[in-house]
């Protein structure tokens, strides 16, 4: 990508990213009733995202050839543990990550 | 009359664990967009004005493929529509804040909107300027760590392949954050479930508008049963008005 290009991908997203932050306030200006189903949808759809986001993360993993996943498992299972032990994001990021670069630099090249 | 220092000592130590939260995680930015080729210019650039982490995570997948700004917009809007229900718990509190509205809404990050919730100014302090203040800190914290990682990554001669882990990892934290309170599960299965299964049909390029389709169906599908066991489950466990997430992801 030239700077120019790289520029107007980056002013996308901002302004995308600003426009998901002031859609409510557009759509429901004071006054208007919240309707029920996106009242709804409020509560359940920023966990199904995550979830989603989980996937999306991990959408070009090779499963069928080696080595089948295996350091995305092992670094997801090793973040989960270390958060359930620890109950700290942080340590549980720090460590998943540097875990699973050693494993795809030195382990599974 | 308060001076604005009394507003920065009354909101700075609320402001805590988002500073750690979001120093790591801009730092873990800025060091993989260095890492695709765009130095710390940019992670600056990108903290100012985008201001989003998740968004800004997927966002350096998609500059480091090339020029496409139907897959950028596309994109970042699956990524952050959760902003718009956000926006709905802060219609009547951001009413009173004149033209500073904007950039509150502007700032409103997971965090920061954890904090609105949770923290409260002294007694007799100007609540609006409070959180505005709030609001202001965790983004300097944000642009701080974007530009240091930007730095960091241009200077560093180790081998950053597999750095781009961090974002799953984030976003495993947040998920295992949101499984803890019960009611979150059957959404959250559901949206993993809808996902897996699309991912599998439609490919990776794809699977991202499937499955906000099929999730949507879904949860209209299952209205009843599912908003019943959501009220079941918070009468049951009566609890703060808590954020979908409270942990380090802006």
């Amino acid at each position: 990508m030239t700077a120019a290009q790289t520029l107007i991908m980056v002013t996308i997203f901002a302004v995308t990213t600003f426009g998901t932050r002031i859609l409510a306030f557009v759509l429901f200006p004071a006054g208007r009733p919240i309707p029920k189903f996106v009242e709804y949808l409020g509560k359940v759809l920023p966990f199904a995202i995550t979830a989603m986001l989980i996937v999306y993360c991990l959408r070009n993993t090779v499963i069928l050839v080696s080595p089948h996943g295996a350091p995305e498992l092992l670094a997801v299972m090793l973040v989960v543990a270390l958060y359930l032990l620890f109950k700290n994001s942080l340590i549980a990021i720090a460590a998943g990550t540097v875990a699973y670069m050693l494993m795809v630099q030195l382990l599974f090249v | 009359m308060r001076t604005q220092k009394g507003f920065l000592f009354a909101a700075f130590p609320h402001t805590i664990p988002v500073l750690t939260g979001y120093v790591f995680m801009g730092m873990a930015f800025g060091v993989l967009l260095a890492s695709k080729g765009f130095g710390s210019g940019w992670a600056f650039l990108m903290g100012v004005t985008i201001y989003a982490g998740s968004g800004q995570f997927v966002a350096v997948g998609l500059m480091a493929s090339g020029f496409d700004p139907m897959a950028a917009f596309v994109v970042t809007l699956m990524v952050n529509i959760r902003h718009l229900f956000y926006g709905i718990s802060m219609l009547g509190r951001f009413r009173p804040y004149g033209k500073a509205k904007w950039y509150m809404i502007f700032a409103l990050t997971d965090e920061t909107f954890a904090l609105h919730l949770s923290a409260n100014p002294p007694e007799g302090m100007k609540e609006e300027k409070f959180y505005l203040v709030i609001s202001i800190l965790d983004h300097i914290y944000w642009i701080v760590g974007c530009t240091l990682g930007g730095i960091l990554g241009s200077a560093l001669s180790i081998s950053t392949t597999g750095i781009d882990f961090v974002m799953t990892a984030l976003f495993v934290v947040i998920f295992l954050g949101q499984w803890k309170q019960k009611q979150n599960r059957t959404p959250a299965l559901i949206g993993l479930g809808a996902s897996l299964v699309c991912r599998v049909i439609f490919g990776p390029d794809w699977f991202i508008l499937a499955s906000m389709a099929a999730m949507v169906v879904i949860f209209s599908l299952f209205k009843k049963p599912i908003s019943q066991e959501l009220s079941l489950r918070l009468e049951a466990q009566p609890r703060q008005e808590d954020p979908p997430s409270t942990e380090v992801q802006p």
